[in-house]
This record gives C-alpha cells, sequence and structure tokens, in this order.
C-alpha cells in the first residue's frame, strides 16, 4: 500500500520548487478532489461514446501531467492496469459475435468486440489517469481524513488507516523471515518441503499479526481508549477548492452533452 | 507520604501453568526511578502489564494512587496515571502522524481540541520532538519512533512512567539524549532494561526479579 500511495507525492521534474499546477492541485481541498474523481470515474464508467471516452482520457492525462507525477512509478501502475487491457483487447474481438471484421487461422474477429475492447481500454485508462493526478498525489493519512470528512463510516475509515499503517510492518517481518529462510539455504522447489516450508511462514504471519493486533489494543487501551476514535482535522474548503468544483462539474456536463446528444 | 503503587504478594502463573511470580512485593514512592532487572523469563515485562491491569494475578493485592484495585475498571484509570510504554514501537504507534498519535490518549479523556492541541505541543517541546510533529509515524528511524512512543504516553501526563526496555536499538546519542530526559522528568519510573550503563545512569534504586520474588538490590 505504502509503495502504491505513499511515494506518489514526490516530484520527478523539480524538487523543493514546485510548479504552479502541481501547487494548485495539492493545494486543493482532499474532499473536492475525491468527489470530483469519484463522480468523474462513475460518468466514465457509464459512458459509451468513443469520442466522449477520448475526451475523458485527455482529461486524465491533462490532469496526471499537471500533478507531475513521478515517471517511473506512474509508467509502471499504468503497465499493470494495461496488461490487462490488452488481453482483453486480443480476446474479445474472437469471443463477442457480430460483424466479422477479419479473421485469424479461422478465428472471426468481430467489429462489435474490437469496439468494445477499445471502449473498456479508453475507460480504464481515463479513470486511471484521473485518480493519479487528484487523489494518487494525496497522502494516505490525507485521503483517511477525507474519507472520514466524507462521512464514510469511521470503522473502514479506520480499517484504512490500519491497514496503511501495519501493511509496511508486516511487510518487513515477511522480508525478515524469508531472509532467514534464504539464510540457511532455502531455495523454494516443486516440493513438499518448500510448500510446507511456505505454508509455515504464512501461519507464522498469521499468528504475529494476530498477536501484534492483541499487542495493539493494549497499547491503546493504555491511553484511555475506550471504543471510540477522535479524529483531529482541519480541512477548509476555500475559494479556490469552489472554483475547481465548479470547473469539475462543468466538465462532467459536457461530457455527458457528448454522450447523449 | 503513602506510596504510589504498592504490591503485596502478588502470584502470578502463564496459560501454560507455568508460576512467574511467587509472592512479589514492592513499592513505589514519589521520586523513585527504579530499575527492574532479571534473566530472561523472569517477569518482568509481566509484572509491569499486572500494574496496569492487563493481566490479572492469581492472588496478591494492587494498590495503586490510593486505592485497592481489582476489577478491569478500577484499571482504566490506573492506565492512564502510570503510562506503559511497550518495549516494540510499533505496536504503540498506529496513528497516521505523530501529532496525531500524541492526541490519541488526550482525545480519549475527553479534553478539547484546543487543550489536545496545546497538550501535543508541550509534550513535543519536553521531548525535544517538536521536529518531528507532522511525520509519518512509520516512516521514523528506529530511535525516533522510541522516542516518539514515549512521547504518546508522556502526552498523558502520568504520575509513573513503566518502561519496557526503552533502550533497545538505540544509538549512543539517542540514548544519551534519553538519560538525559529521563533523569529530568519528575515523575516515577520503573524501567526494565539489560543495560546497566543506562540504568546506573538513570536509576536511584535497582530491584531485581528472581525465581519469582523481588529482591532489592543495593546500590
Amino acid at each position: 500500500m505504502t509503495q502504491v500511495l505513499g511515494e506518489v507525492s514526490q516530484s520527478w521534474t523539480v524538487k523543493n520548487d514546485q510548479s504552479r499546477s502541481e501547487a494548485f492541485l495539492k493545494s486543493l481541498d482532499p474532499r473536492v478532489r475525491l468527489v470530483s474523481c469519484v463522480s468523474f470515474a462513475f460518468l466514465i464508467s457509464a459512458m459509451h461514446d468513443l469520442g466522449a471516452l477520448t475526451l475523458a482520457l485527455g482529461i486524465g492525462l491533462g490532469l496526471s501531467l499537471s500533478s507531475r507525477l513521478p515517471l517511473w512509478t506512474t509508467i509502471r501502475k499504468v503497465i499493470v492496469v494495461d496488461s490487462f487491457i490488452v488481453v482483453l483487447m486480443l480476446t474479445l474481438p474472437f469471443t463477442m459475435p457480430g460483424e466479422t471484421l477479419f479473421s485469424v487461422w479461422g478465428w472471426d474477429a468481430s467489429k462489435e468486440g474490437l469496439y468494445r475492447a477499445a471502449e473498456v481500454g479508453l475507460k480504464a485508462n481515463a479513470i486511471l489517469f484521473s485518480l493519479m493526478g487528484l487523489v494518487g498525489i494525496m497522502e494516505p493519512s490525507v485521503l483517511g481524513h477525507a474519507l472520514y470528512r466524507l462521512k464514510v463510516p469511521a470503522k473502514l475509515v479506520h480499517l484504512f488507516l490500519f491497514t496503511v499503517r501495519y501493511i509496511d510492518v508486516f511487510y518487513k517481518e515477511y522480508k525478515t523471515m524469508r531472509m532467514a529462510m534464504k539464510a540457511r539455504g532455502f531455495v523454494p522447489r516443486t516440493n513438499i518441503h518448500t510448500l510446507r516450508s511456505i505454508g509455515y511462514l504464512i501461519g507464522m504471519m498469521l499468528v504475529r499479526s494476530l498477536e501484534r493486533s492483541d499487542r495493539i489494543m493494549e497499547a491503546m487501551k493504555c491511553r484511555g481508549f475506550d471504543g471510540r476514535f477522535h479524529i483531529l482535522n482541519n480541512m477548509k474548503i476555500e475559494t479556490r477548492d469552489r472554483i475547481f468544483a465548479g470547473c469539475a462539474a462543468a466538465v462532467i456536463l459536457s461530457l455527458m452533452a457528448v454522450e447523449y446528444f | 507520604m503513602a506510596s504510589l503503587i504498592s504490591l503485596r504478594g502478588l502470584h502470578f502463573s502463564y496459560a501454560s501453568g507455568l508460576d512467574v511470580l511467587k509472592g512479589v512485593d514492592f513499592e513505589l514512592n514519589a521520586g523513585d526511578r527504579v530499575a527492574l532487572t532479571g534473566s530472561n523469563g523472569a517477569g518482568k515485562s509481566t509484572l509491569l502489564r499486572l500494574i496496569n491491569g492487563l493481566e490479572t494475578p492469581n492472588s496478591g493485592e494492587i494498590h495503586a494512587f490510593g486505592a485497592v484495585r481489582r476489577q478491569e475498571k478500577d484499571f482504566r484509570d490506573v492506565r492512564v496515571r502510570a503510562g506503559l510504554v511497550f518495549q516494540d514501537p510499533d505496536d504503540q504507534l498506529f496513528c497516521p502522524t505523530v501529532a496525531e498519535d500524541l492526541a490519541f490518549g488526550p482525545l480519549n479523556l475527553g479534553k478539547s481540541s484546543e487543550e489536545v492541541g496545546e497538550i501535543v505541543g508541550r509534550t513535543l517541546e519536553l521531548l525535544r520532538l517538536e521536529h518531528l510533529a507532522d511525520r509519518i509515524t512509520h516512516k521514523l528511524s528506529g530511535g525516533q519512533k522510541r522516542l516518539v512512543a514515549l512521547a504518546t504516553v508522556m502526552a498523558l501526563e502520568p504520575e509513573v512512567l513503566l518502561l519496557d526496555e526503552p533502550t533497545n536499538d538505540l544509538d549512543r546519542d539517542t540514548k544519551q539524549h534519553l538519560i538525559s530526559l529521563l533523569t529530568e522528568l519528575p515523575q516515577a519510573m520503573i524501567i526494565v532494561s539489560h543495560n546497566h550503563h543506562f540504568l546506573n545512569r538513570v536509576a536511584t534504586r535497582q530491584v531485581e526479579l528472581s525465581d519469582g520474588v523481588l529482591m532489592e538490590q543495593a546500590a
């Protein structure tokens, strides 16, 4: 999780001297960014018009570019998502019935299938880029607070925050144990010994996380925890947030216009 | 003056049936900085957990802050007044940022946001950690985590500090910093540690747990 969300807050072009557009996107209230992004994503997932989707992808790319995402991490993330899309591109034309466009070794590729694959690819990338540009640059803790302020149930928010906090600890524990196994000459092979050892490793991870959660609970009790969470926050909607929200609404409405009229 | 915490004839055995404490008697007075030593598995951490009510003794009495403490609800107040700093800071720090982690305790005690902000600022200043306020807790170094864990307990403004192996994975400078901090603090404290150099510098009294009983050591 921290690898996915955490490091994005660093820019790849300018280190300390933030560019203006980046500073602008970051200075916006996280709630405004989150709501705009989610409504944008909902709209995109309901659209079918390729022209409107291409426009949406352009907007997503624009947001990603102006938030100056770190180049290589971004490319890696995009590749992960798009490798799935490529599989779709390769299979959909041959599995959807419809007008035959061309055929490969007796397999007919349908026009409808190709169309659908293009649609899914455009949708996925448009959502991905706008998500990275608007939400990806947030620290996970900020995202948690924004969700809380948007009245997402406190239990879910804390589940999210605890996950962000401890996934790193568990990952480190996993790495340490793997290292210890390697240090005693363990090499994974296809045999019972490997399966058993990996089983022990996973089992030990579960036991350790259970024990850790007990200790965290005790540490919380020692600080007067009584089952209720209190969140400190200081988020404020300002003029620039209103302007951005207005622009987002205008973009969403015009996309709807392109799609439906 | 009555002692802050007094233990009489405390017996405790683990779920496995192993007797670890066999009649522990102990007094903690104001201003005491007690070094609690003993071999591995002697029950040092268990003793701290008993004082805080995280474990229940098989028999014996725990007096804390002028009252006998028996049930879970008796201990709620003890836990806040006798702040326990855990062995592993990763267990203690669970909030996203340092300031929020410090605020967690006081917020639980029902303090207002302004008061909490003030306490957080004051505690960070006391431990000279102001520069860490907005850092993400899991990205701190081992030594920083340990000091912040101490700060989260100090934010409760406890009367007694219970420190479980506070010097683990501290480098020399941070250890020095911790020594000067602890000797400046007015709180009575019980410190579990194997580091004799550290204990000699900080402690005013030394007790050793061996074979389930507590023995006062000559200074």
